[in-house]
């Protein structure tokens, strides 16, 4: 992958800022999310989780399914102010 | 892992991330950070990093006036742009009685050169045109006050301490302190055990359980706070909006984000529960909607929760343990712990290696609430 390849479109960051990260020895989504903003804008990650998770997998030498997702925020799809503060029934 | 340290200090937070880094600047050797999780996955990482001097309290406002004077300066000290934002923060007030109090807060906010000022309805209009005035009697203003990206601040600290020789060990769990004869002898972790005569305890929403590890009681319990962000808009207005009768602060942050919460000690659960609820998110939509009407079509994308740890006068714990020795607290910050770190690690730091610190913190000690001289804060969301 080239560094210029964009990995989260939504906060706008590139392959080169999460390659970097990982040198710095940040090795969990947790911490790569928290450094670069990758899966905190609109889509809250859908698509970039998957290949971070993947290029994580491989910097570490490990199979996917040992590295620790990060934590699903709610809500799981954008919901409008207005519709909250309008929504009454507990 | 290593086996010896001359200073542990437990939990990798901003606070102990901040006291490392100010140990190691002194020339302190050996110091190690432990962390449960990972870098800024506390309090730390889940703060509205608002930074405000408006205190009721001359303690609070010179602490918070020293942090700012820090932050200025912070990115190139560390080395790792923290985002600075000196947006302001516009404190509105709904009843007689806030307005008092902010009268008082505003001279004594003076006195401190902090650029403080009253404003009346109208001028809070003019500085945040986009407000519904419904309510609203007045207010304060501080044009200096602002915040930070408390996820970079943090790992920025984390950073320069490292470059300093610092060790922060990640996934390490303190589960046992070792004492004798009032000294501590060692911390046993999940992953070894460290011999140390000198453990610092910034375990933030934790740090009554590690206290009591140690054998000592610290009169401080934890609270969920809840926060939620929308998705990025045009560029709105900048200031903090915040009340305390009212209970809210929300802010649009650069990146055009609106991110804000509001206090609910009587409602949220005491522990350490960081789950979200939707019954936050709504009555902080309705907050949010009241206040700034344009924002009825901004879509939240995330809420998040975390741990206020408050003391019984939403002051810090700061300072030794008069029980042990070599025991030192950072901890108890009741909300406002993020903006406070700058100085609070530098004083802590101080008081390990000099044995005295450069603004008297002896007030903050925790023999305060045996004596009866509560330092109570009235200005905390
Ligand atoms: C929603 C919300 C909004 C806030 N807004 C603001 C604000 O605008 N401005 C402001 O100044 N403050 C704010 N705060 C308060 C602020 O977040 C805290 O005061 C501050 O982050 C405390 O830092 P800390 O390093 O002490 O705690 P933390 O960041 O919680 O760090 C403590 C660390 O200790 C670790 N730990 C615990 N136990 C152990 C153990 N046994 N072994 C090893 N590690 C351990 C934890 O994993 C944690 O990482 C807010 C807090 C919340 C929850």
């Amino acid at each position: 992958m080239k560094d210029e390849t964009i990995i989260c479109r939504c906060e706008d960051v590139t392959w080169g800022e999460i390659r970097q990260a990982l040198e710095k020895g940040y090795t969990t989504l947790d911490e790569i999310k928290r450094i670069t903003r990758a899966g905190m804008g609109r889509c809250q990650g859908k698509t970039c989780r998957r290949i971070i998770l993947r290029e994580i997998a491989k910097f570490c030498h490990k199979d996917i399914e040992e590295v620790a997702m990060s934590t699903f925020r709610p809500p799981t799809k954008p919901v409008k102010l207005g519709t909250l503060a309008g929504d009454d029934d507990d | 892992m290593i086996k010896r340290a001359d200073i542990v200090i437990i939990g990798g937070g901003v606070q102990g991330c901040s006291i490392a880094y100010n140990l190691a600047k002194k020339g302190a050797k050996n110091i190690v950070i432990l962390e449960k999780n990972t870098c800024a996955s506390g309090s730390s990482g889940r703060c509205g990093a608002g930074i405000r001097q408006q205190f009721g309290t001359k303690m609070n406002c010179m602490l918070a006036r020293e942090s700012m004077k820090t932050f200025e300066t912070l990115s190139e000290e560390l080395d790792y742009d923290i985002e600075l934002n000196r947006a302001g923060y516009l404190i509105l007030a709904y009843t007689e009685k806030e307005i008092n109090q902010f009268k008082k807060n505003v001279l004594l906010e003076q006195s401190l050169d902090i650029d403080a000022k009253m404003v009346t309805p109208e001028e809070a209009k003019e500085i945040v045109s986009c407000l519904n005035l419904e309510g609203i009697i007045g207010g304060t203003f501080c044009s200096t006050d602002g915040n930070v990206n408390p996820l970079y601040t943090t790992f920025a600290y984390a950073e320069a301490a490292q470059r300093l020789g610092a060790k922060y060990y990640p996934f390490t769990e303190v589960t046992e302190i070792k004492t004798e004869d009032g000294r501590i002898l060692s911390v046993i972790t999940n992953k070894g055990e460290i011999l140390t005569s000198i453990v610092v305890d910034a375990a933030g929403g934790y740090s009554g359980p590690v206290g009591k590890m140690a054998g000592v009681d610290i009169p401080v319990y934890s609270q969920r706070h809840q926060i939620l962000v929308t998705e990025p808009i045009e560029p709105l207005w900048k200031p903090m909006l915040m009340s305390f009768s009212e209970n809210y602060y929300f802010q649009q942050l650069p990146d055009g984000g609106i991110l804000g919460g509001f206090g609910d000690p009587e409602h949220e659960i005491k522990g350490d529960n960081i789950n979200s609820t939707w019954q936050f998110s709504r009555t902080m939509a309705k907050k949010m909607v009241k206040l700034v009407p344009i924002l009825n079509e901004v879509h939240m994308v995330r809420q998040w929760a975390g741990l206020y740890n408050m003391s019984p006068d939403s002051q810090p714990i700061l300072g030794e343990h008069p029980k042990l020795k070599g025991f030192y607290m950072s901890l108890g910050f009741s909300g406002h712990g993020f903006m406070l770190a700058p100085t609070t690690g530098k004083l802590i730091a101080e008081l390990i290696l000099d044995g005295k610190t450069s603004i008297p913190i002896d007030k903050l000690d925790i023999g305060r609430f045996k004596r009866g001289e509560l330092i109570i804060e009235p200005s905390v969301v």
